[in-house]
């Protein structure tokens, strides 16, 4: 089992993918010659030319449009988008063609793409570049929305995205890029809707995703010096949502923190949190915490940046709460 | 009154315009150009005539689409067609059989000229399971793959990038299959027609793009008319940005519309390369059924466009062949009659999809 990177483990799964199936061709800004913004589609132009790695125009709507028509003639198109910032300019494309074409058609067309690249923040790339903009995507039916927090996860689930029938929204984190993490070797699949219980505890629940998934578990060892002992979920994907995994164990530990990069208000934390209220709320012994981003536009200055997202010390005082070692909040701030 | 009236009286020219220095159609120069003159003779009668009837079934089936609105079966939007006959019929008789096409939601008639039965096709704008996207769809998402028909859609524009990413695709895959993309004027102004047509002109530079766009220019962009929201009117003309030929053709005659889509259906079957033609037409009804006042243009306006009927024009050249007379119209009629009446029975007689079919086909099986 190598260790790879995150980047290493995306790219690598490409390569196999598409050494195995003829019908996926690669689409993006600068993934050819320029060999990737971030370095994901190195030397893949070499490997299998342009009719397969074809280098876009900045026509974000334009390219995403093309590749559904592609998907629904057939071919498996990977899309990569720079960050999904610019995929606002493919909305229309994503939710109006991708999501939907499938229904309205009556089933006569499938549009088997994927669409990849980073999202979210922290890296001082200020208002427009520093975006989690997951739930626009978990709203729509039709969309499946995954969210990778090792190389693992990024290998095994992009596997299953570039193999299934319908279009993934395949969320990485550019700050996760260079971490490292065991891979398994082969033909490694991760089924979506499964989440992950990746740090056992009977305290209290801490549900995150992507890049959070660290943080809670750094949380979790701080807790943990204090004798108290985090589950810590990492849900993998948000479409489809693991709901019996987070049920399951907030009907043991009775406690329940949930983690998000995002903005706070109708944020995955809204939705995961109601989700737990509905299916566990006889079993709830304080209200479900959210931790989130601050309610801003992502500032410049490093100092604010940091404030306006979540870490370790927010879940840590999130988790106290819920045990009512640490007073109630007031709401309003980054940690709620 | 602009378009086909003003096309009618100044010659509408048919060349393939070098984008480079492309003149607009409409200043009627004259030199280097033919004006498009009628054959005098008809050169398969037998496959004309079958045109012909299809014309006059398309035309009775929107009016019964708008009585059937009116009657409340049919509900959402409902855009007919009507007017707009020569350019669907012109370029679907020139497409092989496995071709592919899309279009927008004025999209009734593309359906019934590629073959999708009248009943199916009614019986998708009455939501019914037997229609052609099993009522899910309605009258703007009109779909028959098996046919080659990719579907309607109904946000302007939104198709095209689609249309060329599938372009790409058939000769991805090997073989000379074409697309064709059928869009209307207003969606000329729109991003993703630049977008799209930017990627079809560098990739068919590798002969990688097999797509003949169709400008149906009914000149409104629902009450909009094209010189009040394009700066540029001859809307051939706007390919030349991406190294697209473009020609300009009166599409109220269907040997004209017939001739052009033969001439461009082969030459982007050859070369990989997209090519466009705007067919200048009419749209007689309102945009929607719900256009009842039309503010836009004046009664007049519409009266005189229905002098350049495509169907009388295509009556009037069978006559003058010499394979048309007063029974075979009124024949052709009946037929008519009887196919939409048919048609709106089935629908009528069909079923409405089942509460099950709500959460069918939101994913693939194995999702």
């Amino acid at each position: 089992m190598p260790e790879l990177s995150y980047r290493d483990a995306i790219r690598a799964t490409l390569i196999d993918e598409m050494d195995r199936d003829p019908a996926i061709v690669l689409l993006g800004e600068d993934i050819g010659v320029y060999q990737g913004t971030f370095r994901i589609t190195a030397d893949l132009l070499g490997r299998y030319g342009p009719t397969r790695v074809i280098d876009t125009p900045i026509s974000e709507l334009g390219f995403v449009g093309a590749a559904i028509g592609m998907a629904m003639l057939g071919l498996r198109p990977v899309v990569e988008m720079m960050t999904w910032n610019f995929s606002l300019l493919a909305f229309d494309q994503i939710v109006n063609n991708a999501a939907k074409l499938r229904y309205f058609s009556g089933g006569q067309v499938e549009v088997p793409l994927v669409i990849r690249g980073p999202n979210g923040a922290g890296v001082q790339l200020s208002a427009q570049h520093s975006q989690s903009l997951e739930v626009l995507y978990a709203h729509v039916p039709g969309l499946h929305v995954v969210t990778p927090a090792t190389p693992a996860e990024a290998s095994g689930l992009l596997r299953t995205a570039i193999r299934g029938r319908d279009p993934v929204i395949f969320l990485e984190h550019a700050a996760l890029y260079a971490s490292r993490g065991e891979v398994p070797d082969g033909d490694f699949v991760l089924p979506f809707g499964r989440a992950e219980v990746v740090r056992a505890g009977d305290a209290v629940t801490v549900v995150a995703y992507s890049r959070m998934v660290g943080v809670a578990l750094e949380a979790a060892e701080r807790l943990a010096a204090e004798g108290i002992e985090a589950e810590v979920i990492n849900l993998r994907t948000l479409r489809p949502l693991d709901v019996e995994t987070v049920l399951a164990s907030v009907r043991r530990t009775h406690r329940a923190v949930v983690v998000q990069e995002q903005w706070r208000l109708f944020g995955a934390a809204a939705e995961i949190a109601a989700t737990i209220a509905e299916g566990a709320f006889d079993l709830l012994d304080a209200p479900v915490e959210r931790v989130t981003g601050a309610d801003v536009p992502m500032p410049y200055a490093r100092n604010l940046e940091l404030l306006a997202l979540p870490d370790a010390d927010d879940v840590v005082r999130a988790a106290r709460r819920t045990l009512y070692r640490e007073p109630a909040s007031a709401g309003g701030h980054a940690d709620g | 009154m602009r378009g086909a009236p003003r096309a009618r009286r100044q010659g509408v020219t048919a060349r393939m315009a070098d984008p480079s220095r492309h003149e607009p159609a409409s200043t009627g120069d004259g030199a280097g150009t033919a004006v498009a003159t009628p054959p005098r003779r008809v050169r398969d009668p037998d496959d004309a005539l079958v045109w012909y009837r299809r014309m006059v079934v398309a035309r009775r089936f929107e009016e019964e689409t708008e009585r059937a609105f009116r009657r409340g079966k049919i509900g959402g939007y409902l855009h007919v067609y009507s007017g707009q006959e020569a350019v669907a019929a012109g370029f679907l008789a020139e497409m092989r059989d496995d071709d592919i096409f899309f279009t927008a939601y004025r999209d009734h008639a593309h359906a019934l000229f590629r073959g999708s039965p009248p009943g199916a096709v009614m019986a998708e704008l009455f939501g019914k399971a037997t229609g052609v996207a099993r009522g899910k769809g309605g009258s703007m998402h009109l779909f028959d793959v098996a046919r080659g028909f990719y579907g309607g859609y109904g946000i302007v524009g939104g198709h095209i990038p689609l249309a060329v990413g599938a372009a790409y695709a058939l000769r991805y895959q090997g073989g000379n299959r074409v697309c064709l993309c059928f869009m209307g004027d207003g969606a000329i102004n729109s991003g993703g027609f630049h977008e799209a047509m930017n990627m079809a002109g560098l990739w068919g530079q590798t002969g990688g793009c097999p797509l003949l766009v169709i400008v149906e220019n009914n000149q409104f962009a629902m009450g909009t008319p094209v010189v009040r929201s394009s700066a540029v009117t001859d809307l051939a003309s706007r390919f030349a940005a991406y190294g697209i030929p473009a020609e300009r053709i009166d599409g109220m005659d269907f040997f004209t519309v017939r001739a052009a889509a033969r001439r461009a259906i082969a030459s982007v079957r050859a070369s990989g390369r997209p090519v466009a033609i705007e067919a200048l037409t009419y749209r007689f009804a309102g945009h929607g059924a719900a256009d009842l006042f039309q503010p836009y243009r004046s009664r007049e306006d519409v009266e005189r466009a229905r002098g350049r009927d495509p169907i009388l024009i295509l009556e009037r050249r069978l006559r003058e062949a010499g394979l048309l007379d007063d029974a075979a119209v009124a024949a052709a009629a009946a037929e008519a009659e009887a196919i939409v009446a048919d048609a709106v029975r089935f629908a009528e007689e069909s079923p409405a999809p089942p509460a099950e079919a709500l959460h069918i086909d939101v994913y693939g099986a194995d999702a």
